[in-house]
């Protein structure tokens, strides 16, 4: 790679994959009659593969590769794939091919390597045949894995029934070979596993040997609850040995200790090693090819106010490649580095991109319809199992069909094309392909419909692949007489669709973010740099939210500095208006033509924008436990910080500090972690400790959630010889006020040692609470403004936790920032910047297309009775008065056709276009021909 | 068509904000107590939660579910309904539908947490209750004005009417929405309900003639 950025040229070397993507249709016929077998490498090696195989089920392409077994390619003999590939996609004459690419920005999106057990023979892997790794164990529970869902040993091929896992394997430890830090996602991963055990075979005894349970995580809390209370779940706090393999049944017994019981010995069917997050395998490599300089951990070195900024200008890094991250955070630093890349290109975006131009479309809604069938042979894939030729024949028949024919793939790009070109010659106006999935190949169809001058939604899929072939290989017979039944029922609804219009909605280019902290800021400011129009709207008269009262990050980052550059940087931004102490009073509008009004010492501003972005933070949690309001001894850990940065007598001259951790959540009231307080007070702990070495600190805690990194400044604190000390949640700590043995007045604080198994007295000058992060105090309010859901916990609830961590279900809403959960101010940043990278694919377009497939409602049948109205999430559905009384109507912009509403209406006065009762009933009627019953 | 299998995902699953799998389940249970009602096997509709991971799950529950209807036999058949019975008895039902789902409207959206709780949704008293009771509208022919209100606001056009012609609600086409003894002017107070009992039959057509007073006595 050389060049600089906004102009670099990347060299890439391009393996043969030794088969054309364009001919390959993924129909796998090769990969049955290749001889060569070997162990399959994305199952973990546990099962066998073919020289000619798919990667994995998911792959894009999706298309086969030969890899270097192949006998062909080892000593020119078999070809045998050649000679069976229908579609001639086979081409050994493939060489390795140089590519060189200029681009204006690079994202390192390398992702990790999990660490190894075999570096360690105290892990027995390789060594003893049931120890597995969990991502050995991920594949075996996979029903695309080595034994198709079916979890069994590797010693005799039978399900294990007793199975441990072990945590933290290769992680926390500072031992060689191991990692000090932690890898963040295996407690989690592993409570998963142990659920996903459980729903396999309800009668498996699962034991976790673990050391801190790190549910540190949106709903990760309730998720280790419901591990937990599982049947037959046993979560034990001890350090573990593979002590033994039994010869004869090949189980394993592991040595571990409790506190009750000693030292004891038990014996497993199955080890599941929790293996933890390594750096890429080549982070070294990757550094110095594009010149990047690493963490002394070997991840990527990044910005501390910028975490997908890497130490060269230009490129960027997203997802765990940064340090251990779980999936919502990778998904949201790729937007977040999108969004940089978008930054540094905007002068250019848009200039390498071409619209698609279709023909006009023909009117036939008064037309008879002319349905034509094509059955799809899918290669082997349908073609073996069901009798194409005889479903073809049978289409013939059906009422409406005018056509009909046999296709090898119908998703190939010549056969699509026939589809056009036939629609036209033989003036089709109804399509059935008879073939997958609509999930994964209707957009190709609806296409190819609208090539042909077709109305899209006059296209419907028969899928014979997944709902017969491939689970009823065995019963040919049957299995076509079945594909004929999905035809026939297909070829009905067909004959009833209606074309339907997707409408092209103007977008306006402006952006409001809600909230003035780092969040909001970070978001409005990255948006801005693109060149659109941000109103920033904060309730405060100043800006900066909860971090004005942070001083300093667990790292060391200056705070208070970075938000004055912050706060100056918004205000000077030219494209950024800010609205302080401002409430909103309103608002209104949907994706792209959103309308708010915003009351502040200006007056009321009516704002025009299409994209908000909420960003409204979070609250500290007042206790009013351990004598929090009655006794000034007793302070949270934001009032310690202040108090330290204060530099106040009272807390860095005190002979000891107890801080006591999870206050106010972890509990009945609120069921979560809030994620930042252990790490939280490891900072004010090591900051005392660097002002007045000899000061007494003791942490009461329950789980040390100092996750990722920081768990080398966990380690720190250790050797500093603060004392950690676990206490259980039915056996809180006691503080009361009282006198030293000197008769100084301190705070008694009482506990209990679980090492120890005794009862401790601790003499404090100062008891620091981690108080919980709760909702902000204006949440419900700004969700019932905006209409977006609120958790149980009453935080904000994204779209989809994985998938859209940053995106409300409604469109053209986002989230960033602690209003989403409780985050580091470094996580904040990253999802500011998610944010604004989904904000941008939406600006970024002149309109946004909305679904024709929406409700409607049938104003004469509709009496008013509002139940549409509350099963509508969205708020799509509203009343109107109409001189023939109540009615509702729809917001066809807002709705998402979930066709909720429609199974409500008592009048079915309100029907979802594309899926009316007409359609559903016509293909439920055709299934039964025969029958009439009521 | 013997039987009915409902699947949806998991319970708070919901990969969206939905969760329509709750108002699926509440329609499920309310249908087989409507089954019950008219005497079919409520076991013929069946409803299971299983995730997109779980086909083995999938097929075990098809497969027993097949041999279950299988083994219950034709519909009716099985129960031993006279096929021209059970028609008329689905008919009546399905006249009852648009009713059914607005009297339950709040139930069919509630939220079950276990399914112990399930049962508890709809009881068999309830429902049979809830048939014994049912409500039909009937206009009064004494108190009716024909100021057609009723008739133009009729959702389903369910109102014989006509100027100076007393209405008359055609109660096979009633959907029992109340919209007309909403709209009915409360002056006249024509429409009222008449729960768990036949309505009377309508006047004769020749009979429906309004003969006004008032206007009598101006021509008098």
């Amino acid at each position: 790679m050389e060049g600089e950025a906004g102009d670099f040229i990347v060299s890439l070397l391009r393996k043969p994959r030794y088969v054309l993507e364009d001919k390959c249709t993924g129909c796998t016929t090769c990969v049955e009659y290749c001889p060569v077998k070997y162990p399959d490498q994305f199952n973990q090696a546990i099962s066998q593969n073919k020289a000619i195989h798919i990667y994995f089920h998911q792959a894009i392409p999706l298309v086969t590769y030969i890899d270097e077994t192949c006998l062909y390619l080892k000593e020119k003999k078999c070809n045998i794939c050649e000679t069976v590939c229908k579609n001639k996609a086979i081409d050994f004459t493939q060489k390795a091919e140089r590519v060189q690419v200029n681009v204006g920005a690079i994202i390192l999106a390398s992702g990790i390597e999990p660490f190894d057990p075999k570096t360690r023979d105290e892990y027995r892997y390789g060594k003893f045949a049931n120890v597995v790794t969990s991502i050995d164990y991920e594949r075996l529970m996979c029903a695309t894995g080595p034994y198709e869902g079916e979890i069994l040993r590797a010693s005799d091929r039978k399900h294990p029934h007793k199975i441990a896992w072990l945590q933290c394997v290769g992680s926390r430890e500072v031992i060689p070979g191991g990692n000090s830090y932690c890898s963040s996602v295996c407690c989690t991963y592993t409570q998963k596993q142990v659920i996903l055990t459980k729903d396999h075979n309800p009668e498996a005894e699962c034991t976790i040997f673990h050391n801190d349970i790190r549910s540190y995580g949106k709903d990760f809390e309730r998720f280790y609850q419901r591990a937990e209370r599982l049947a037959g779940i046993r979560f034990i706090r001890s350090y573990v040995t593979i002590a033994k393999e039994d010869p004869k049944t090949k189980n394993v017994t592991i040595r571990y200790a409790t506190p009750a019981d000693g030292v004891k010995e038990e014996e497993f069917d199955m080890v599941v090693l929790s293996v933890g997050l390594n750096p890429p395998a080549d982070a070294k490599g990757l550094g110095n090819k594009f010149g990047i300089e690493l963490t002394s951990h070997g991840f990527c070195k990044t910005n501390p106010v910028n975490p997908m900024e890497t130490t060269r200008p230009g490129i960027f890094v997203s997802g765990a490649f940064q340090g251990p991250t779980d999936i919502p955070e990778s998904v949201y630093t790729a937007s977040g580095a999108g969004s940089q890349c978008g930054q540094l290109l905007d002068y250019r975006r848009g200039k390498l991109t071409q619209e698609r131009i279709y023909p006009p479309e023909r009117d036939v809604s008064q037309a008879e319809p002319r349905v034509g069938v094509f059955v799809c042979h899918c290669g082997t894939n349908i073609g073996r199992v069901v009798n194409v030729p005889s479903a073809v024949e049978y289409s013939k028949s059906l009422p409406n069909v005018i056509y009909a024919q046999e296709q090898l793939f119908s998703c190939a790009a010549n056969c699509a094309k026939e589809i056009t070109d036939l629609a036209k010659e033989k003036g089709l106006n109804r399509v059935v392909v008879a073939a997958c999935s609509p999930r994964t190949l209707e957009p190709l169809f609806r296409d190819t419909l609208r090539e042909a001058g077709i109305n899209q939604y006059y296209y419907d899929m028969a899928n014979i692949r997944e709902h017969c072939s491939w689970v009823h290989a065995k019963e040919k017979e049957l299995a076509t007489e079945k594909a004929k039944d999905i035809i026939r029922m297909s070829v009905a609804r067909a004959s009833h669709l209606e074309a339907l219009e997707e409408f092209d909605l103007p977008v306006n280019k402006a952006a409001l973010v809600v909230g003035g902290g780092i969040a909001g800021m970070t978001c409005a400011l990255s948006i801005a740099n693109q060149g659109h129009e941000v109103y920033l709207v904060e309730k405060d008269s100043d800006f900066g939210g909860t971090a004005r009262r942070i001083h300093t990050t667990l790292e060391g980052l200056d705070v208070q500095a970075y938000l004055r550059d912050l706060i100056r940087k918004v205000y000077q931004h030219r494209l950024i208006h800010v609205y302080a102490g401002a409430t909103i009073t309103e608002a209104t509008g949907y994706v792209g033509n959103f309308v708010t009004k915003v009351r502040s010492e200006r007056g009321v501003t009516e704002i025009k924008h299409g994209a908000t972005v909420i960003a409204v933070g979070t609250d500290v949690y007042q206790p009013t436990e351990y004598l929090h309001g009655e006794d000034d001894r007793v302070v949270t850990q934001l009032e310690l910080e202040e108090r330290i940065s204060q530099g106040d007598e009272k807390v860095v001259d005190a002979t000891s500090i107890v801080m006591i951790q999870c206050v106010g959540c972890r509990n009945e009231d609120r069921n979560y972690c809030s994620r930042i307080c252990c790490s939280e007070s490891i900072k004010n702990a090591l900051k005392l400790k660097e002002k007045n070495p000899k000061m007494d600190i003791c942490v009461l805690f329950r789980d040390m959630r100092t996750y990722g990194f920081s768990e080398d400044y966990y380690r720190q604190a250790a050797d500093k010889d603060v004392r950690f000390i676990r206490y259980e949640p039915q056996d809180k700590p006691q503080v009361e006020p009282g006198e030293s043995e000197e008769g100084k007045p301190v705070l008694k604080v009482t506990a209990t040692d679980y090492i120890l198994g005794n009862k401790l007295e601790i003499d404090a000058d100062i008891v620091a609470l981690a108080a919980a992060v709760i909702p902000s105090a204006g949440s419900q309010q700004v969700s019932q403004l905006f209409k977006v859901p609120l958790s149980g916990d009453g935080f904000f609830q994204e779209a989809h936790v994985k998938l859209r961590p940053v995106e409300f279900a409604a469109d053209g809403i986002y989230l960033c920032g602690t209003a989403h959960y409780p985050k580091h101010i470094s996580e904040t940043i990253r999802q500011a910047y998610g944010a604004a990278g989904r904000v941008l694919t939406l600006l970024s377009h002149d309109t946004v297309t909305a679904s024709g497939s929406v409700c409607r409602v049938n104003e004469k049948k509709c009496f008013g009775c509002g139940a549409c109205i509350s099963a509508c999430t969205y708020g799509a559905i509203e009343f109107r008065e109409t001189p023939q009384g109540r009615k509702v109507v729809v917001n066809p912009v807002l709705c998402k056709g979930d066709g909720l509403c429609n199974a409500k209406c008592p009048t079915l006065a309100i029907q979802l276009k594309h899926f009316t009762d007409e359609e559903i009933v016509a293909q439920i009627d055709a299934a039964f021909p025969d029958e009439k019953v009521g | 068509m013997d039987g009915v299998f409902v699947g949806g995902c998991r319970l708070n699953e919901c990969n969206y904000i939905t969760h329509g799998n709750y108002d699926a389940l509440n329609t499920v249970l309310l249908c087989k107590r409507i089954m019950e009602h008219i005497g079919l096997t409520p076991e013929r509709l069946k409803v299971q939660f299983m995730s997109s991971a779980e086909g083995i799950l999938f097929a075990d529950v098809m497969n027993e579910f097949g041999n279950k209807v299988k083994g219950l036999g034709p519909l009716g058949k099985g129960e031993g309904i006279d096929p021209g019975e059970l028609r008329s008895r689905l008919a009546e039902i399905r006249r009852l539908v648009p009713y059914i789902k607005r009297v339950n409207q709040e139930k069919l959206a509630s939220r079950l947490g276990n399914p112990e709780a399930y049962d508890g949704l709809f009881t068999k008293d309830e429902i049979d209750r809830f048939f014994r009771e049912v409500i039909s509208y009937y206009i009064v022919p004494e108190k009716c004005q024909a100021c057609l209100i009723c008739a133009r606001r009729c959702p389903v056009d369910a109102i014989i009417s006509a100027k100076s012609m007393v209405h008359v609600i055609e109660q096979e086409k009633c959907t029992r929405c109340g919209t007309c003894i909403e709209v009915c002017p409360a002056r006249f107070g024509a429409v009222t309900t008449i729960s768990g009992a036949p309505v009377p039959p309508p006047l004769a057509e020749d009979k429906r003639t309004i003969v006004r007073k008032s206007k009598e006595n101006v021509a008098s």
